[in-house]
């Protein structure tokens, strides 16, 4: 595949570099409202309209806009985004809206926007910044329907609101509630790290595997951050000092 | 009026905790809760920056968004308010108040995009409150991240030397530890 082709740029946004699952961006959103499928679906294809349609605009303007406002001027384009799909939600599906309440505006602080403004858009052409942010947004999606589906079987017993699982199964309704969104992320984590220090041993390349650092990360820097001293970062610093 | 204040205050800090039961801020309260100190010096610095941009944000949307039927762009308004402001107010406390910007100054840059931030500002204009009552939730609100986050980093502190497995290091055990927390705070929830 070429580099920023159209599929390639879908198939990185997908599978390379997830935003939820590599990347560990935007937690916020992810953790407050996989409550189910469903909401899991809107909120992902709500943030991918506006991360296209931002992208879009941010790398059509990349030339006009300064340097040193950049941040603001990206973060006005994306507010006014989310303002206009937030106005269109309200309008056409008003059971989502309510749904996800809050946490639509807060998509404006919802770091993968930002950051795709910062690290591709504002670098590339038109056509290959739409489908990042098209490729991204899917792989968005995917992840929250996915964790939203999780904590909807195994806290409700129903799987976009069917029920699937047999009358005798007990719901284990923590994991709608606000703790089970810790605990399936905790899981996701503990994965993660299993995969990077899996390949780290058989010395493949795992920088791209990121800590990530939950909600939003305009101010947040790697220092800032978490790091998330895996075991094989933990010898490998020893060996060094 | 005070009891209704009074409520607010308990349920925004408590009963409906900003970090454990919204998941707002959780970029903070994971990254910068490693030692007890720190993380008080960020609640602080996070009360101080919640209570005033929800005075600002209230002020601008009682006497300049809705006169002008404006109210739509709360959003895009609201986060350059709050950018502009932290900007402002570390600006002001490094040239007049040296003490507290050597207490706090390392944090407020951090808090620019902190989603609890716009978070408390739309819920203000969500739930109808006037000035005085938003100013009362940004402050309950930002005294609930403080407490939340100090706790963790007290039990983070502890559990520095213990022994975990390897794929549950860093970040899953924090989770983990969070989530409990959330449950502990759940039993909360009966208070009013």
């Amino acid at each position: 595949m070429k580099e920023n082709s159209a599929a390639e740029r879908l198939k990185n946004g997908i599978l390379t570099e997830n935003p939820t699952f590599v990347l560990m961006l935007g937690m916020c959103p992810t953790l407050a409202v996989t409550t189910s499928a469903v909401n899991g679906l809107g909120m992902g294809l709500t943030t991918m309209v506006v991360l296209a349609l931002s992208n879009m605009f941010i790398s059509m303007l990349r030339k006009v806009i300064p340097d040193k406002v950049r941040i603001p001027a990206f973060i006005v384009v994306i507010a006014s985004f989310v303002t206009v799909v937030e106005l269109l939600l309200k309008a056409f599906i008003p059971f989502l809206y309510s749904a996800l309440g809050l946490y639509i505006p807060l998509i404006v602080v919802n770091c993968i926007i930002l950051g795709r403004a910062e690290s591709y858009a504002s670098k590339n052409g038109v056509v290959s910044s739409l489908f990042d942010g098209i490729g991204m947004g899917l792989g968005f999606t995917a992840a929250l329907t996915i964790i939203g589906a999780v904590r909807e079987l195994i806290g409700a017993g129903e799987l976009f609101g069917y029920h699937v699982l047999p009358e005798s199964y007990v719901p284990c309704s923590i994991f709608v509630l606000a703790p089970g969104a810790f605990f399936v992320l905790a899981a996701l984590t503990a994965i993660q790290n299993k995969v990077k220090i899996a390949g780290e041993r058989k010395g493949k390349d795992m920088s791209k595997i990121q800590s990530g650092c939950g909600g939003d990360c305009l101010g947040c820097g790697e220092k800032n951050c978490a790091d998330r001293r895996t075991g094989a970062d933990q010898r490998k610093e020893e060996n060094n000092g | 009026m005070v009891k209704e204040l009074l409520i607010i205050l308990i349920s925004s800090s408590l009963v409906s905790n900003v970090v454990l039961s919204q998941f707002l801020g959780l970029c903070p309260f994971l990254g910068v809760s490693r030692k007890i100190n720190t993380a008080a010096g960020m609640g602080t610095a996070v009360i101080f920056v919640i209570t005033l941009a929800s005075a600002v944000a209230g002020g601008i949307y009682k006497y300049i968004l809705t006169p002008f039927d404006l109210t739509y762009l709360q959003t895009i308004v609201f986060i350059l308010v709050i950018a502009a402001l932290v900007q402002f107010v570390e600006m002001f406390l490094k040239k007049f108040m040296k003490s507290l910007y050597q207490a706090l100054g390392v944090y407020l840059p951090l808090i620019t995009t902190n989603c609890a931030v716009l978070g408390v500002a739309l819920t203000n204009v969500q739930k109808n409150y006037g000035i005085l009552e938003g100013i009362v939730n940004g402050f309950a609100t930002a005294v609930g991240f403080t407490i939340s986050i100090v706790i963790l980093a007290g039990i983070r502190e502890k559990m520095e030397y213990n022994d975990i497995p390897e794929s549950f290091q860093g970040m899953p055990i924090v989770l983990i530890t969070a989530g409990l927390m959330a449950i502990a705070f759940c039993g909360f929830s009966g208070l009013l």
